[in-house]
């Protein structure tokens, strides 16, 4: 008979941790399920920080390296937190060949924020993406999870301009 | 369950619509949703009203010819339901002319021609449903043939029979490397009874490429019962669909499909009445390129880090957990409910001595039409860039096309006149790949074209191996400096040197291939790479 071993208590009373656990329970605290559970908790979260990396691990049972080796090696798992918007540029080829840089550089112009950046004020976060499979849209942005398709770099900082 | 009883239920189904009298079709996939066909199928929708049930509107897959979406097709009744009007770049304003146009008048400033070449040279074999049915519909799946080669695998015939299907169709792997199907699933079929996986590899990480995003948004039906039908061959009750979960649009829809198809009983316990058991779990990726790797790939299933481990053991051997395990790509499975249900020799009819069937490609890039299209293996490039893809827009013209992704190749004008296969690709330095095809004209840089690859294969690299690890870090520098104007003679030699030595000695496909952007350029294009090179001071 295999003892099972008390799981840790939730780290706050935030409801959010609730959802992650619920991911956990699904998959029967199966140390494969730590892929889905990161992204329970960037969905639930936005970002990874020490208390959720140290949470999991302890959940599935499983060494903290090996949590944040995981953590680290998938380029979805974010370990900052994100600005209140976040616009992502597509870098695949058929943006890539269409214009992506341009893109890239006008941001970096106009709102002086480098890919992986977030502004000082916390408003907005610019990342890219190797392809987000718009390719027939290029060149293509992902603002806020609407996808932008056929962008100049003024359309697009224009678009930025008018976030809150 | 038997074939006429599947024949009776799709014959309910097409019934339940039998009142309808016009059918419009708004494409809802991802690259018609992001030009706004969200708001023109609400628009037609209002404009449809409930029509006593006579007009129907319905979000269905890609239709193909993204660069002119959002797309809309109408069928009427009176002018039958296969002859479907379709519409280009619909806004939401264009919806009362539409629904207000009449069978054969149509609103003439929308049409998009259908005899047009790049819908006429297509065959679609992947992609017949894609356009027509509602993804999201158990039902029109069926009405439309679904489930049937499954149903017809499981009743009629032998998992031995099944595998000589496959065998016979002479199907290869369409994730790139091109292994025959029929001989990998008879490797998985032949290891000792016990538990065996089936996994999907749904992971496009080639930038280009949207080919298996556009069958997972438009047809996931099809992708799982193309997996049940390969458990049942091999003998596995358990199935992973490995997908980027750059791809939210096609997970929700698997999982709108998985539940469908377990409430109906085509997954889960008993499939079908029979005795065959099979279910399906979704996996997410997380963003890394080297998970399109099989090794890699079932260590990301087991929730490692995804790298890679040598080969053999293959997976068929030992895969997941240790246990034989089947790995396809989407468009793999997606051909194998019609090879099931027509029969292998039906499918070897079509492509080439050896490469059989169709292959659906990407277009993107410096091209007229980009979009997805579906055409018989051994097409002739130029057929498929000139006159299905309509050749380079801005009175511009060709350099080159890139095929096969990071691990590809370009390919310039004089060898355009080659037919597309596995075979004929290898030959000139390239690959088949997953099916990206990406054009080039006269603006492109090529040195500039092998270094952005080459970004790209350094910062994927997972480390584990030090030729791919470092080599394409020394390459990328190269290939920098090169482009800056600021490399020699000898920073070409060693480049050149680097590939031979990072393709012969990386662990997996990623390091192997790593190099072949760069090969096949300086065998085309040496000259721009020459050009750049500072003269020696003497």
């Amino acid at each position: 008979m295999t003892l099972q071993q008390a799981k840790p208590p939730l780290p706050s009373a935030d409801t959010r941790w609730k959802l992650i656990n619920a991911t956990m329970r699904r998959n029967g605290y199966a140390g494969h399920a730590l892929i889905e559970t990161l992204h329970s908790v960037q969905d639930a979260f936005g970002y990874l920080d020490e208390t959720s990396l140290r949470f999991v691990a302890a959940s599935l049972d499983l060494p903290l390296s090996k949590v944040f080796g995981v953590a680290t090696f998938y380029h979805i798992f974010m370990l900052k937190p994100k600005g209140r918007h976040t616009c992502v540029v597509c870098t695949g080829t058929a943006c890539y060949i269409k214009g992506a840089g341009e893109l890239l550089d006008g941001i970096q112009a106009h709102f002086a924020i480098a890919p992986g950046e977030t502004s000082e004020d916390d408003r907005l976060s610019v990342l890219t993406a190797r392809c987000v499979g718009a390719c027939g849209l290029a060149p293509a942005a992902v603002l806020d999870g609407d996808v932008l398709g056929k962008q100049t770099s003024d359309t697009l900082t224009a678009k930025l301009e008018e976030l809150d | 369950m038997h074939l006429e009883d599947l024949a009776e239920k799709a014959a309910e189904f097409r019934a339940e619509e039998a009142a309808i009298q016009r059918e419009v079709r708004v494409c809802m996939a991802a690259s018609c949703q992001s030009s706004g066909s969200l708001a023109v199928m609400d628009a037609l929708k209002d404009a449809c009203g409930d029509g006593n049930g006579t007009c129907h509107v319905k979000g269905v897959g890609c239709m193909g010819l993204c660069s002119a979406g959002p797309l809309v097709a109408v069928a009427d009744k009176d002018c039958g339901l296969d002859a479907s009007l379709l519409y280009r770049d619909v806004t939401p304003n264009d919806a009362p002319d539409i629904m207000g146009s009449v069978c054969g008048a149509p609103v003439e400033r929308l049409r998009c021609p259908t005899d047009q070449p790049f819908f006429a040279r297509q065959h679609k074999i992947v992609l017949e449903n894609s356009g027509i049915i509602d993804p999201d519909s158990f039902k029109n799946y069926v009405a439309a043939g679904g489930y049937a080669g499954m149903v017809r695998a499981l009743s009629e015939m032998t998992p031995a029979d099944v595998l000589r299907e496959v065998t016979t169709s002479g199907l290869r792997g369409r994730g790139g490397g091109g292994y025959p199907t029929g001989l990998k699933w008879s490797t998985v079929a032949k290891m000792p009874a016990g538990q065996k996986y089936v996994i999907c590899n749904a992971d496009e990480g080639d930038p280009g490429a949207f080919m298996d995003r556009a069958v997972l948004e438009s047809d996931p039906h099809r992708v799982l019962e193309g997996m049940a039908i390969a458990a049942y061959a091999i003998g596995a009750n358990k199935g992973y669909i490995y997908v980027r979960a750059e791809y939210p649009l096609a997970v929700e829809r698997l999982q709108t499909a998985l539940r469908k198809a377990k409430r109906a009983g085509f997954l889960g316990n008993k499939i079908a009445d029979t005795q065959f058991n099979f279910e399906i779990e979704i996996r997410l990726g997380a963003g890394a390129f080297v998970c399109g790797e099989e090794t890699a790939l079932m260590a990301s299933i087991e929730g490692l880090r995804g790298q890679p481990r040598p080969r053999p053991p293959y997976p068929a051997e030992s895969g997941l957990w240790g246990c034989p395990t089947l790995i396809n790509n989407v468009e793999t499975f997606a051909n194998i409910a019609p090879i099931v249900r027509e029969g292998g020799d039906w499918f070897a009819s079509i492509g080439t001595e050896r490469s059989k069937g169709t292959k659906v490609f990407a277009l993107a890039g410096k091209i007229h039409n980009t979009g997805l299209i579906e055409v018989p293996m051994g097409t002739k490039l130029r057929d498929i860039i000139e006159i299905i893809g309509g050749g380079i827009p801005d009175d511009k013209s060709f350099k080159a096309v890139q095929t096969g992704g990071p691990s590809g190749g370009c390919i310039p004008d004089r060898h355009l006149d080659i037919p597309v296969d596995y075979d004929s690709l290898k030959t000139l330095g390239t690959m088949m790949g997953s099916g990206g095809m990406i054009v080039m004209d006269e603006t492109s840089c090529m040195v500039d074209v092998a270094r952005y690859f080459m970004e790209f294969c350094m910062t994927e690299s997972c480390g584990k191996c030090i030729p791919c690890r470092t080599g394409t870090w020394q390459m990328h520098s190269l290939l920098d400096r090169i482009a800056k104007s600021q490399g020699t003679q000898a920073d070409l030699a060693l480049l050149e040197e680097l590939c031979e030595v990072v393709q012969a000695t990386s662990l997996c496909g990623l390091g192997q291939t790593a190099p072949n952007p760069v090969l096949s350029t300086l065998r085309y294009f040496r000259d721009e790479y020459e050009e750049k090179l500072q003269l020696p001071t003497s």
